[in-house]
């Protein structure tokens, strides 16, 4: 599927180890391009933690990851300007509406802030620019978070639990972003405690298992 | 990085070679204290001006010394273990703040006491009491910053980061408190000047210098072993050595 | 099928990094106003308990006004550090500000600055009242105002490193203290000696002079420092 001899991210024997406990060991594993990747595996079984560390907000215990050939600790700028990552924690204030979060959203990731009223459109938010976010719901959040994804032009999708709180319908729609995403070029990694509607040749399952030591 | 270095990074071959070094700083820290201290203490002829209690400077300035010397070490580590991304770094910092604390504290409670003859008073504001006093501070901050986090790893990690910028703030502080207090000279304090060391002084001060070196030398390895082991409990060598040590 | 153009990769200039960064909080925090009133109020508040505390001859409190003043600021300050990087670390919106293609450098400085701009002008602001208040001789006023200016955003850049290390641990509020006053020795020691040697009619440029290296050191050193204690607390 990839033109490049190096795949978009490689993780090479990753180990995760949280409060002394061995999350996952000797991990590795390739992502190119055109891939969408289910992390799967239950609570506790250090999901978040590999999606953080692929983002490079934490640091491995071992272990290496490289995005198209580098390390993505020593070009991290480089790496932050292909990265969309999207965390449990949505990160809106509450102080600021709909409107000006997305914004900024946008304009702190180098994309153009103009383009937000139509954005919000494409997340049924469209009425709501002016509120104030903490007027809104959690699932409202969370959209106006996950607008950024129509605009974005980021490569690498990390992406923590985007369904929450979400309804069918967004869900559905947002499974087509992240296909048309793959489709063209780009790769999705996400984590979901629900299953993907999209046909099961689509994506692949990396999973982690539960582990007492 | 050198080479030399780089088996050190493994925190296996760390603990076995602190493991070496701990009987060797134990008997040596034992040797030089007992005749340094016996000397000081028995031997050295009284001072003129301050007779018995001058003694206490044998433990004092030794004590003084070394707090700062195991700060700017401390520090040194931790930059070392943040620009190379060494894991050990953190098992360091944590291992010798409290130890320099203590020596910060002793330094502390023994210029009192020296206080209370010379000056007549337990505490002055006295320039070198007073920033050694903020350096208390300042050790108190690392080890309740490492104690704060739940993860040993990031708890080593952030201490280090203090105690960096702790080093830099360090000249800083002293340089101001030496400042403020010839600004604010009291009336009644006499500033002792160093006294005139001679040889028989001196030699026992060396003597007792070097075995104070050894000692937190001592308290260090064991305190860096303990360390390591606890922040390696997952790790397969841990675990041999656990069924090893443990079968005995 | 793979078309690698579809995705330009994003840059972010500095100045408009920091722009945005700057009036994103500026606006959180003129919608939230207690954020910049407690701080301020603690501040008159704490400076109007010591003449209560030990007496109202004028004579007294003009000596030893510089100093409450300043110890007044340093706590206040303290106080409003919490809302430096809390807020952001909880919603999530700090991890978001660390991706961001620009060097959390900018990022950092941007938020600080804001900080200072919500919390230390004020208290330069008032600062005069407090001085009449506590009988301070005319010709220090200058002074006062001068090593406030120098001085406060020393105090935010420094305490910036506290909060940064303390902002994932749950009660970091006392910790924070306990790391951060040691730090600030410095400025309130050339702090006050300036405004007592400008009260004496003797100049007190030396002193300024060193506040100002410090006030230059923080603002270029701290910001490193921020970001590193960010990546560990988020981590």
């Amino acid at each position: 599927m990839s033109d490049r001899v190096s795949p978009l991210l490689q993780l090479k024997d990753l180990t995760c180890i949280r409060e002394d406990r061995i999350l996952f060991e000797q991990l590795n594993y390739s992502i190119n391009a055109g891939d969408i990747v289910q992390v799967e595996g239950p609570n506790g079984a250090g999901k978040t933690s590999l999606l953080r560390i692929l983002a490079g907000l934490s640091a491995p215990y071992e272990g290496e990851v490289s995005f198209q050939g580098q390390s993505i600790y020593q070009e991290s700028e480089l790496y932050r300007q292909h990265l969309l990552y999207l965390g449990h924690l949505v990160g809106i204030k509450g102080e600021l509406t709909a409107q000006e979060n997305l914004m900024f959203n946008l304009a702190i990731s180098g994309l153009d802030d103009q383009t937000a009223e139509d954005t919000l459109e494409q997340v049924d938010l469209l009425g709501f620019e002016d509120a104030l976010a903490s007027h809104l719901s959690a699932g409202q959040h969370r959209r106006i978070a996950l607008a950024k994804l129509w605009q974005s032009q980021a490569k690498l999708w990390i992406l923590d639990e985007p369904f929450t709180a979400i309804d069918k319908k967004g869900v559905l729609k947002l499974e087509q972003l992240m296909q048309s995403h793959a489709d063209n070029g780009g790769a999705v990694i996400l984590t979901t405690h629900q299953d993907l509607q999209m046909p099961t040749e689509r994506y692949q399952k990396l999973t982690l298992e539960y582990r007492f030591f | 990085m050198w080479k030399w270095l780089h088996p050190y990074a493994n925190p296996e071959k760390t603990y076995q070679l602190t493991s070496k070094l701990i009987p060797w700083f134990g008997y040596i820290a034992l040797i030089l204290l007992s005749i340094g201290m016996t000397w000081a203490l028995l031997f050295v002829p009284p001072d003129y001006q301050q007779g018995n209690s001058f003694r206490i400077f044998y433990i004092h300035v030794p004590s003084a010394i070394l707090s700062l010397s195991v700060y700017v070490t401390m520090a040194t580590i931790a930059f070392c273990g943040l620009v190379w991304q060494l894991r050990l770094a953190e098992a360091s910092v944590a291992a010798i703040a409290p130890v320099g604390a203590v020596l910060t504290a002793v330094a502390l409670i023994t210029g009192a006491a020296w206080g209370k003859p010379t000056w007549g008073t337990w505490w002055v504001w006295d320039a070198r009491l007073t920033s050694q006093l903020i350096q208390l501070f300042l050790y108190l901050g690392v080890i309740a910053l490492n104690n704060a986090f739940e993860d040993k790893s990031q708890g080593g990690k952030a201490a280090g980061i203090l105690a960096i910028v702790g080093v830099v703030n360090v000249p800083i502080i002293k340089y101001s408190v030496e400042w403020w207090n010839t600004l604010h000279q009291g009336q009644t304090v006499t500033q002792m000047g160093k006294p005139a060391m001679t040889m028989d002084m001196y030699v026992p001060f060396v003597v007792c210098f070097f075995g104070m070196v050894c000692l937190i030398g001592w308290l260090i390895c064991i305190r860096f072993r303990t360390e390591i082991l606890s922040r390696n409990v997952t790790r397969p060598w841990v675990r041999e050595l656990v069924k090893t040590v443990g079968a005995k | 099928m793979t078309n690698s153009s579809s995705f330009t990769p994003t840059t972010l200039s500095y100045r408009r990094a920091f722009a945005l960064v700057f009036r994103r909080d500026l606006t959180i925090a003129l919608r939230h106003k207690d954020d910049i009133f407690n701080p301020l109020l603690f501040f008159i508040i704490v400076v109007t308990l010591f003449p209560l505390g030990i007496g109202p001859e004028s004579n007294m409190l003009a000596r030893i006004g510089p100093g409450i003043i300043w110890v007044a600021a340093l706590l206040a300050t303290l106080l409003s550090l919490d809302r430096l990087f809390k807020n952001d670390y909880a919603d999530g919106s700090l991890e978001q500000l660390l991706l961001s293609p620009c060097p959390t450098f900018i990022i950092v400085f941007a938020k600080i600055t804001a900080h200072w701009v919500i919390t230390g002008l004020p208290l330069i602001l008032v600062s005069p009242l407090l001085a009449l208040l506590l009988f301070l001789p005319d010709n220090s006023y200058g002074a006062l105002l001068l090593t406030l200016l120098l001085g406060t955003p020393v105090l935010s850049f420094i305490g910036a490193i506290g909060v940064a290390l303390t902002v994932g641990i749950k009660k970091g509020g006392v910790l924070l203290s306990l790391l951060v006053l040691p730090l600030y020795i410095p400025v309130l020691i050339f702090a006050t000696s300036a405004i007592d040697t400008a009260a004496m009619n003797l100049p007190y440029s030396g002193q300024i002079a060193i506040i100002a290296a410090l006030f230059v050191g923080s603002i270029t050193l701290a910001p490193i420092a921020v970001s590193a204690a960010l990546k560990v607390s988020t981590n």
